[in-house]
């Protein structure tokens, strides 16, 4: 377990900020403590300070997991999130999309989102935007990238994707053994 | 697809292995066919049948003359389930009806032709005969009364006939010309059935017979269970004679067999549990000593059925309520689990996987059995506390803490199983919970790995005995050594776990040990044990309900707090079988006599204490003194007045406490609760 290096943690920041933009500040500076990311076997986990110390009593071979784990470093350095970054990057997405209750499940087996099982989208989302993915009873399900932006979305037809899958809560099932 | 339908086939009647078996579709063929051997007998629908009654009835007497025996036999095939049958008795053979003389047999099946040959000439005028259907029933009735009396053995209406039947087959095959459209085959399985009957009815006998001796329930001899040995094990029968022995043994002085000892009584009942319900003869021992008879019974029984499947609600993420409204809306059926439990909902059925709804991922809910929310109400965490769950995966009882301290203060999820942890990261993770560290040690290395902790929850690896209903393999794998190195696990797994908490902390200081076994070996036993080597007493769990622990088992005595010890029974609370202990902690030192002064009993004790320990101990010491020093002054002097008292009785209490040893134990023990509560 270590603090991130400068690179690390730009790719990681590069990469939340696509979902949450400059919301990445309340994730580091909270009222209720210090919180702070640590790399821990590849893995990037969110931490208070106070759980830190007692994982630093932890021999390294035996810690398995602290606090929340965002997402991974793939072998080329590049950082991948992690479905179990949602809690987080829910409340303060600022792009989301909802999606109908006939393909939330569809959504949740791993599939892209196509127009017509798109509930709703905010205002002036880009092509290419990280989206955080919602049912329409406001239960966040996973997170995206925008494949059409806002206004397009209205021309193209039902069978077209709208939103590229990246992951889901399903995945909790799905791949329980390689979450973290 | 479906049911095949071999119209050459033919249903056999009477009770068999294969009865139970759904049928051919030529059942209900016959329904719609009509019957080969004497047509016209079905045609009374209810409607006739009654416009058949108020015509006798307005007839008045008359038809009581058709009670002569030569009217009946005319008449007799018109009575609607069992003509043949019927008429294969003559009615002055009735009484000397039994297994043996089938030598009657022969003449009626002569009479049999000829009344078939009578209902087809008679079937032309419905009207008389519809006239008398009545009263033959009633005749009908009277006559199977007497039945009952010749060969009585089994109660139920289809074994009596069952000789009839075989006449009838018999008849059949004599005459051939009835039975040419039978196979070869088909008659050689009649042949077999009709040999498996005659088994059946010598046994039958052979309950009957003791039935009339003394009209209770007597041992079978030597012989009988050989031969019954020899044979595929008969469930109906073992289960009329588990039900016949515990009435004897119930109220053994009346109804005991002369001669005979209640452990011979025993042995067999337990021979015929262990066939009818398939556990090893050890377990069954082990559940023999721990439930009384009928209880026993219940708790075997409720381990055939599984638990009704709850969850718990995620507070973190959601209210019970609105969880309950969102399930239903996906048309799954529940209820809340309990007055106990604010969190709890029981399923009853679901039209969706209920591991698997966008709430479940969603971490709104977490499927978990009742039982295993007890433990952590019994710890009852409090915010901003440090924590350890000692033996975590698969995380439900650690998310249920993490929820119920608000995500605020420290978990330590510890397992020591690596596979077993990775559903506990998925499951934290899922529900939300971001204040746990998941730890891959070995629990006894713990209070080495990280000490202090305010409260503990060990959720020992044990058995499995209480949990027979969702893994039925317990009843057969186990023995005894698997018990007693459960137990030996479990009291090492215990010691750490007490030495990880400080009794110092201000709002803790607790351990709570739970099992899902329910031998006393794992349960008691360890906590009797616990109470001896550490400074610590037991204290009520909070919970209001639950079966105290045992204070005495067999020869064993334990502590009398050990009353505040709650035991779950799957036949009484509907939960899995649990056990559940609370711990205070009041001093952090560690009873010095153990090193000191019994080094020879020490290395007999089941459980060797590692020197480890001690070294722990110090070290511990030296982490929590400048912490602690102040808070633990008090304490300590009144403990090393307790010691030199412990030291004392030492050598004995090491082995079994005997009674006296108790007795001495007791004042001390109030003695010192009395300070406690001063403190």
């Amino acid at each position: 377990m270590r603090p991130l290096t400068e690179a690390e943690t730009r790719a990681l920041f590069e990469k939340l900020g696509k979902y949450i933009g400059e919301n990445i500040q309340l994730l580091v500076d909270r009222p209720d403590g210090t919180y702070c990311f640590r790399l821990h076997r590849d893995r990037v986990y969110y931490v208070s300070e106070k759980l830190l110390k007692v994982a630093t009593s932890i021999p390294r071979d035996s810690l398995v997991a602290l606090g929340t784990c965002f997402g991974k470093f793939t072998k080329t350095q590049k950082f991948r999130l992690n479905v179990t970054a949602l809690d987080f990057l829910a409340p303060y997405a600022k792009y989301k999309v909802w999606v109908k209750p006939g393909s939330e499940q569809s959504f949740l087996y791993g599939n892209h989102v196509l127009k017509s099982g798109l509930g709703r989208i905010t205002e002036n989302t880009a092509q290419y935007q990280g989206v955080v993915v919602y049912s329409m009873a406001d239960i966040p399900l996973g997170f995206g990238v925008a494949a059409k932006s806002t206004q397009d979305c209205r021309k193209v037809d039902p069978m077209a994707i709208v939103v590229f899958h990246q992951a889901d809560v399903g995945e909790y099932v799905r791949s329980e053994d390689t979450l973290t | 697809m479906g049911r095949k339908l071999d119209p050459a086939r033919k249903e056999k009647r009477g009770p068999g292995r294969k009865a139970r078996k759904q049928r051919g579709a030529e059942v209900e063929l016959a329904r719609f066919l009509p019957p080969e051997a004497d047509p016209g007998q079905r045609k009374l629908s209810s409607h006739a049948r009654r416009r058949s009654a108020k015509r006798r009835r307005a007839a008045g007497e008359e038809p009581r003359g058709g009670r002569q025996p030569g009217v009946k036999k005319q008449v007799s095939p018109s009575k609607e389930i069992l003509p043949k049958k019927v008429v294969a008795q003559p009615p002055h053979c009735q009484s000397g009806f039994s297994d043996g003389n089938s030598k009657w047999l022969t003449p009626a099946k002569a009479k049999k032709i000829q009344s078939e040959d009578n209902n087809v000439e008679l079937s032309s005028d419905g009207e008389e005969e519809e006239g008398i259907w009545e009263m033959e029933e009633e005749e009908e009735d009277g006559s199977s009364e007497e039945m009952v009396d010749d060969y009585g053995a089994s109660s139920s209406d289809e074994e009596e006939l069952l000789p009839i039947e075989k006449a009838a087959l018999k008849q059949k095959s004599d005459r051939g010309g009835f039975s040419e459209d039978d196979s070869e085959e088909e008659e050689v399985a009649e042949e077999a059935s009709r040999q498996k009957k005659g088994q059946k009815e010598e046994e039958g006998a052979d309950l009957q017979l003791n039935m009339d001796v003394d009209e209770q329930f007597k041992l079978p001899t030597d012989e009988q269970i050989e031969r019954e040995t020899a044979e595929p094990p008969d469930l109906h029968i073992i289960h009329q004679r588990i039900k016949g022995n515990m009435e004897v043994l119930q109220d053994f002085g009346v109804k005991r067999e002369e001669g005979r000892t209640r452990q011979e009584y025993l042995a067999l009942l337990r021979r015929d549990m262990a066939a009818y319900y398939s556990y090893s003869d050890f377990l069954l021992k082990k559940l023999m000593d721990v439930f009384p008879l009928p209880e026993l019974i219940n708790f075997l029984e409720a381990n055939e059925v599984p638990r009704p499947v709850t969850i718990r609600t995620n507070t973190l993420k959601t209210r019970r309520r609105d969880l309950a409204q969102a399930l239903i809306n996906r048309g799954v059926n529940l209820d809340p689990l309990g007055k106990w439990s604010k969190t709890g909902l029981v399923i009853y059925d679901s039209s969706v996987p209920i591991g698997a709804t966008p709430e479940y991922l969603a971490g709104h809910y977490m499927l978990q059995g009742a039982s295993s929310l007890l433990p952590v109400m019994a710890l009852a965490p409090q915010e901003n506390e440090c924590i350890l769950d000692m033996c975590c995966a698969p995380g439900g009882k650690t998310s249920y803490i993490a929820q119920l301290m608000k995500n605020t203060g420290m978990i330590l999820a510890n397992d020591s199983s690596a596979e077993r942890l990775r559903s506990v990261v998925g499951n934290l993770h899922r529900l939300g919970v971001t204040n746990a560290v998941v730890s891959n040690c070995d629990g006894r290395q713990f209070p080495k790995v990280l000490g202090g902790f305010d409260r503990v929850l060990l959720d020992a690896p044990c058995s499995g005995t209480g949990v027979i209903s969702k893994d039925p393999a317990v009843k057969t794998n186990k023995d005894e050594k698997d018990i007693l190195r459960c137990a030996h696990l479990q009291k090492e797994l215990i010691l750490s776990a007490i030495d990880s908490v400080n009794a110092a902390s201000e709002t803790g200081g607790y351990i709570v040990y739970c099992t899902c076994s329910i031998t006393v070996e794992e349960n008691e036993w360890v906590v009797d044990y616990a109470l001896k080597k550490r400074n610590v007493r037991l204290v009520a769990t909070g919970l209001d309900f639950g079966k105290e622990g045992f204070t005495r088992f067999k020869e064993c005595h334990f502590h009398p707090s050990l009353k505040s010890t709650r035991r779950f029974y799957p036949h009484t609370h509907n939960m899995d079988g649990f056990f559940i202990a609370k711990f205070k902690k009041f001093s952090n030192a560690i009873p010095k006599a153990q090193k000191g002064e019994e080094p020879a009993v020490e290395a007999a004790s089941p459980l060797p204490v590692p020197d480890t320990i001690m070294e722990l101990q110090s070290k511990k010491k030296k982490l929590e003194g400048s912490k602690v020093a102040k808070g633990q002054k008090k304490p300590q002097s009144a403990l090393k007045k307790r010691h030199s008292l412990q030291a004392q009785r030492r050598p004995v209490k090491a082995g079994q406490p005997s009674p006296q040893v108790l007795r001495a134990r007791v004042p001390t023990r109030k003695k010192r609760r009395v300070n406690q509560n001063e403190q």
